[in-house]
């Protein structure tokens, strides 16, 4: 016991001082620069940064799998307990950094002493090949198993992942899979020769969030099982707090911030950890802002009211394509939205909320039900018989951020045009008054006047979204309905731009439909919440009541999956999983 | 918190931030240099093409039963005479002698006759494509009547450098015509099927599908073997075009119909639709825009086949007929193995062929490289 | 995968019938009627019209009927074997494809055999090592290749034969076994006689998939299942043989689908400047000659071949990928 105590504690993986470069036609960029770290059997490392932090070279670099131009420059990366050598099982210490990518030195030790798994895992995956081709491959490779040996142990090892029925698993292809049975191939495939060493390059980020829940779990219990070392690179808080043992901050290719998951916690040293951390816990409760807000100024009289919408999509299977096949992507959709209030829609992939959100817009037809808006005379419109041209005013009253901000602004535009298009459209003929307008929404955005006559490539993602709502606020509109509008973006990014559209609620008295997957920023963000599931608004009510005291038990199941971004409360959560 | 804005990136220059699409496309473009090169290629071959005349040292249907099948001269530009070596341009004159046994005929170097070129010399009045009256080309021989062959002579002793300018002439714009014909189908056809939808798609997509699995050559063959034989050069001219770009549509609507239908459910085409566009101004202000870029890709690229499949036909006999002059027509020429063998210049405009379609390939693939320029880092 | 299949046959039908209303079209369109062509032929020879064989003729044909009734006359013969009549060789239209429609068949699918052998193998390797040497050299010849009309490219190996070797590069047959039956010899011979044919009218189909592969190969190379494939330990060359190469070959199976009767197109140029005994030279005679039966024999049955080869490219395709055969 003590012997294995001791054992423990020594470090199975060392990288130090590593440096990781790419050298491009402007120079050389250095990725990871200059980072230590320690991987201890049994225990979790979770490596945070946001995208271009250098979070994924560095995990790549240990493997030697950075695609060229990237090379490592200097450092150390000591694996003690290698298996150089596949005929024997004699280990020894190697400094993996020193090795030749190409070598067959690291190529046994890659699938062997050290496994990984990666983000997205349909393109992780060949869809060309089976599972099993794919999973035994490694086995044939590094253990010289024959094929029947093989397909027993791969048997085995989805049986170990919980991949149901593994007998005819192992004979199907990936895209037979649903996403979280592909991420479980995944994990077999780089458990299946028992690596001491795991490295999970963000493995649940593509994931929803009750099946990111299931991973997570799968992941702890196999690190036990095996007391493997695993390095978890990810983006978000919450993950960190439920899974990590240690963790460690990367920004801008260097190592900020290094320790104890619950003393970087409680008492994070770099400012960006910092900010890091007070953006997990501001979403997670209700905005200060927002309660006062409505303190100020209470909700006002209903001003848009569904009962009952449908929308079907069709599709066409069968020998020649006779049989039609009807998907109910929305059913019996009611909901009743008020002057001045934020209205959440929240669910996982396939929920239908964005499809709701479309209807709602009437960018969809609607197969029956009805949606009645109020206008500002207080005249009441029925929309979801009317055709584009009759759309027009209901149209300039209700206006949509979407996701995608590389998207979602035609490249070929000026800023000045994006945002014109609409007050053009809308009757505003005079140059000099739309230039006036679009100068007042673009400080209204937080965009200097400077940007009017750029294109939108010269903007980041945050900036974009900028543009995105001033074009949506220019025709002053009383209800905006963003769809996902934050989550493309870096944690720090998404907050400032929530802050944004509150700001703008307070001070043009807008009410916003929210769609989105994050439940902790639905409470942030919303007074009152819908929760769709495979079509059907499942559970609705005050956003408070719904995240804390959920009613229905799929909100109860979605609601136990979220993680909490605070490790001292790990494991008092528990799981509920959702059966129809 | 919310006056934190993340600040516009400094190090991105004023002028690519506020670049238009073609600016960016030209820079993009610029980087390519063989694609350059070749731009300055083939706007140097329209040249010709459009003063075609003008570049002619003689008329391309002057026959000269001395000359035939007359080998290239060289230019010498230094005369050595007496009175010193001064800068005048000249070939040597030949005498023709013929075996006596085998009657097989050969041309010597005679360095005592030159035959002096003036450069924008004067000849004969001719009216340059066909309306302007001149008299002066850019090359002719100082004496009227005196000829020289810088590209050789063929059966008939035709100045074959003429012959090929004119052939470039035909050769090039047919490609151009062509294409300007199978864009409008394309464009029309392909956009309909692209934002209309429905059957008008299906019916489309099919009939471009069916077109594109034929072989083209037999049905152009059999096309053109339709058109009466002794119709004006002119309406046969007309007559091969329609028939090349009958197939050559098909390429450019399956471009048209790909963009269209992945720009449709683009956001930001839908956000052009919530801002209160029609339908019209939906397709010409936003998607329009977009896909120009792509289509005058697919049009350079489009021109060499054009111009290929001109060749091939008239090659064939099948295309266009004596006395038009195009490349196809002067390659036909050189179809008898017997005349290849004396005249190997008569694959002259083979040359001009080969080197045409790979530039305007080069181009082509420049362009479609170009065509997004947002696609990748702009650096 | 057999549903599939049926499926992608009954999809075929429309297409052949397509073809075949096209080909009559061209048989119809030139002035007059073949009746009226063939009297005037037999006059211009100088031989007697027999006007109750004319009459005959026209029965036959039904050339006194609408247009649709024609073609359903003619088609329906040709379902029976009847392809109407040669009036140049006064023979049935069948009796002269015969042993030419095999040679172009032959010709056609050794030569996309040979583009397939000599681009798959050049397609790897220059998207592997992009930006190499090699890579380079491949892309100028490719481009060459490409922009050279291939009847060019028969002229000037006729030319260099002709001058340089004093041999004839023509035909697919040696002078003693032209009209000798199929024996072993003769196979050999025509096998060596095919071999300049193949490549000149297979250069620019090949350089063509050359491209085609190298851009499918760079696509998928840098996706991220191939680094899974390393991180499992393999070697480089298995990792890329055994998935992005593996991938990458699906939209190049597809390509059969245009490279075939791309083939078929630019053998017919070919094949005259070489005079191949195939079916190609007789056509182009055909069609100078107004001899439209014989003609639009021609011109449906090479089409044929090409919706053929469009069939099989799918369901080669369909065999390779199983998404497709699930579907």
């Amino acid at each position: 016991m003590t012997q294995q105590q001791a054992s423990a504690n020594r470090p199975i993986l060392e990288v130090k001082n590593l440096v990781t470069a790419f050298d491009t036609r402007h120079g050389t960029f250095t990725a990871v620069d200059d980072v230590s770290l320690e991987l201890v059997p049994g225990e979790t490392l979770c490596l945070v940064g946001e995208s271009g932090s250098g979070k994924s070279v560095l995990s790549r670099s240990i493997l030697q799998l950075v695609d060229r131009p990237g090379r490592i420059v200097s450092g150390e990366i000591l694996l003690h307990e290698a298996h150089p050598d596949p005929k024997q099982d004699t280990t020894t210490e190697l400094d993996l950094a020193k090795l030749e990518p190409r070598s067959g030195i690291i190529r046994n030790i890659r699938g062997r002493d050290i496994g990984m798994i990666f983000q997205e895992p349909m393109s992780s995956l060949s869809p060309v090949h089976t599972i099993g081709s794919q999973i035994s491959e490694s086995l044939k490779l590094h253990e010289g198993l024959n094929k029947k040996q093989a397909r027993e142990r791969v048997i085995e090892m989805l049986r170990r992942v919980e991949i149901p029925n593994p007998e005819r698993a192992i004979d199907q292809y990936p895209f037979e899979f649903s996403g979280g049975m592909r991420q479980r191939a995944m994990i077999a495939m780089a458990l299946v020769c028992n690596p001491k060493v795991l490295i999970a390059d963000e493995p649940t980020t593509a994931l929803d969030v009750t099946i990111q829940a299931e991973i997570l779990d799968l992941l702890e219990e196999l690190k036990t099982q095996n007391n493997m070392a695993i390095l978890f690179i990810t983006h978000d808080m919450g993950v960190v707090a439920e899974i990590a043992d240690k963790v460690a901050v990367m920004r801008y290719g260097k190592l900020v911030e290094n320790g104890n998951v619950k003393d970087v916690f409680a008492n994070p040293q770099h400012d960006y950890t910092k900010s890091l951390l007070q953006a997990a816990h501001q979403t997670q409760l209700p905005s200060t802002e927002r309660l006062a807000m409505r303190e100020e100024r209470p909700l006002g009289d209903p001003i848009l009211e569904a009962k009952s919408l449908r929308k079907e999509f069709y599709g066409k299977t069968g020998l020649l394509g006779m049989k039609k096949t009807t998907l109910v992507a929305v059913d019996d959709a009611n909901f009743t939205l008020r002057e001045g209030e934020s209205l959440g829609i929240v669910g996982e992939s396939g929920s239908g909320k964005t499809t709701l959100a479309r209807c709602i817009q009437r960018v969809l037809s609607v197969n029956s039900g009805e949606l009645h808006y109020t206008d500002r005379s207080g005249a009441s419109t029925e929309i979801t018989q009317l055709d584009d041209k009759q759309l027009q005013p209901t149209w300039r009253d209700m206006r949509t951020v979407f996701q995608d901000p590389f998207a979602s602004l035609n490249p070929r535009m000026t800023v000045s045009q994006i945002i014109g298009e609409c007050l053009l459209l809308n009757g505003m003929h005079s140059k000099a008054d739309r230039r006036a307008r679009i100068l007042e929404l673009l400080d209204l955005v937080g965009l200097p006047s400077s940007a009017m006559e750029r294109f939108p490539h010269a903007f980041s993602g945050g900036q974009r979204q900028r543009i995105s709502i001033a074009r949506a606020i220019a025709p002053n509109p009383r209800i905006v309905i963003a769809d996902e509008a934050t989550s493309a973006l870096d944690v720090s990014i998404r907050i400032q731009i929530m802050d944004l559209l509150l700001d703008l609620q307070k001070q043009l008295n807008l009410s916003y439909i929210f769609i989105s997957h994050d439940v902790g920023l639905v409470r942030f963000f919303c007074d009152r919440v819908l929760v769709m599931y495979k079509g059907q608004i499942v559970e609705s009510g005050d956003s408070e009541q719904v995240c804390t005291k959920p009613n229905h038990e799929y909100t109860q199941a979605l609601l136990s999956a979220v993680p909490i971004a605070d490790p001292t409360q790990r494991g008092q959560q528990k799981r509920v999983r959702y059966q129809q | 918190m919310s006056n934190t804005v993340d600040h516009i990136d400094p190090r991105l220059p004023k002028d690519i931030a506020e670049a238009s699409q073609w600016q960016l496309m030209w820079r993009k473009f610029k980087k390519h240099k063989l694609a350059l090169i070749s731009l300055y290629f083939v706007g140097f071959l329209y040249v010709i093409a459009a003063f075609a005349e003008f570049f002619q040292p003689f008329d391309p249907e002057v026959t000269s039963r001395r000359d035939v099948f007359h080998p290239p001269q060289a230019i010498k530009f230094l005369d050595r005479t007496e009175d010193g070596t001064r800068f005048r341009p000249h070939v040597l004159g030949t005498t023709l002698s013929r075996d006596p046994e085998t009657l097989a005929t050969s041309y010597e170097i005679n360095a005592d006759e030159k035959i002096y070129i003036s450069i924008l010399g004067k000849t004969k009045p001719y009216k340059l494509a066909g309306f302007i009256p001149m008299s002066r080309r850019i090359i002719a021989p100082t004496k009227q009547g005196e000829r020289f062959y810088l590209f050789g002579g063929d059966r008939l002793g035709r100045d074959m450098l003429s012959r090929t300018i004119a052939g470039t002439r035909i050769s090039m714009s047919i490609g151009l015509v062509g294409v300007a014909m199978s864009l409008f189908l394309g464009t029309l056809i392909g956009g309909m099927a692209g934002y209309l939808g429905g059957w008008i798609d299906s019916v489309s997509t099919r009939a471009i599908e069916l077109i594109l699995s034929m072989p083209t050559i037999p049905i152009w063959l059999g096309l053109s073997a339709t058109i009466p034989a002794d119709i004006d050069p002119l309406m046969r001219y007309f007559a091969i075009t329609v028939i090349l770009s009958l197939i050559g549509w098909t390429e450019l609507a399956r471009v048209v119909r790909g963009r269209f239908l992945a720009l449709r459910t683009e956001d930001f085409v839908t956000a052009a639709r919530l801002d209160g566009a029609r339908p019209r101004r939906v397709v010409f202000r936003h998607i329009m825009p977009s896909l120009m870029s792509h289509i005058i890709a697919s049009v350079s690229l489009a021109i060499p086949a054009m111009i290929l499949a001109e060749t091939s036909l008239s090659f064939l006999g099948l295309g266009l007929l004596p006395p038009s002059i195009s490349w196809g027509v002067l390659l036909k020429e050189a179809q008898n193995i017997r005349s290849i063998a004396q005249a190997p210049w008569l694959f002259t405009p083979g040359v001009f062929v080969l080197f045409a379609v790979l530039a305007l390939n080069f181009l082509g693939d420049g362009l479609r490289d170009a065509a997004d320029p947002y696609a990748q880092d702009l650096g | 995968m057999y549903a599939y299949i049926l499926r992608r046959i009954a999809w075929s039908i429309p297409f052949l019938f397509a073809a075949s209303f096209l080909a009559f079209t061209i048989i119809q369109s030139p002035p007059g009627d073949y009746v009226e062509s063939y009297a005037a032929k037999l006059e211009a020879d100088g031989r007697q019209v027999d006007e109750a064989r004319l009459r005959s003729l026209r029965d036959r044909f039904g050339l006194d009927e609408p247009f649709l009734a024609q073609y359903w006359k003619w088609i329906s013969g040709i379902a029976k074997g009847d392809f109407g009549l040669s009036f140049q060789w006064q023979q049935p239209v069948s009796e002269l494809i015969g042993d030419r429609m095999i040679l172009s068949v032959i010709l056609a699918t050794s030569t996309l055999l040979f583009t397939w052998a000599i681009a798959l193998p050049i397609g790897i390797y220059s998207a592997v090592k992009q930006y190499s040497w090699g890579d380079y050299f491949f892309s100028i010849i490719g481009f060459i290749g490409l922009a050279t009309p291939n009847f060019l490219v028969a002229l000037i190996l006729m030319y260099v034969g002709v001058v340089h070797f004093g041999t004839n590069v023509t035909g697919l047959f040696s002078a003693e076994y032209v009209n000798a039956s199929w024996s072993w010899d003769k196979f050999v011979d025509l096998v060596k006689h095919l071999i300049i044919p193949v490549v000149i009218i297979g250069t620019s189909a090949t350089a063509s998939l050359i491209r085609i592969m190298r851009a499918n190969l760079l696509d998928e190379l840098y996706k991220p299942y191939v680094t899974t494939a390393r991180a499992k330990g393999l070697s480089e060359f298995k990792t890329i043989m055994k998935y992005p190469v593996r991938i990458a070959l699906n939209p190049f199976a597809s390509t059969i689908a245009w490279v075939f009767p791309q083939i078929i197109s630019g053998s017919t140029v070919v094949a005259v400047v070489l005079s191949l005994p195939t079916v190609d030279p007789l056509m182009l005679d055909a069609l100078l000659t107004q001899d439209m039966y014989l003609a639009g024999a021609f011109i449906l049955l090479l089409s044929v071949m090409s919706i053929i080869g469009m069939i099989v490219s799918d369901i080669v395709l369909a065999m390779i990928d199983p998404r497709i055969r699930y579907r």
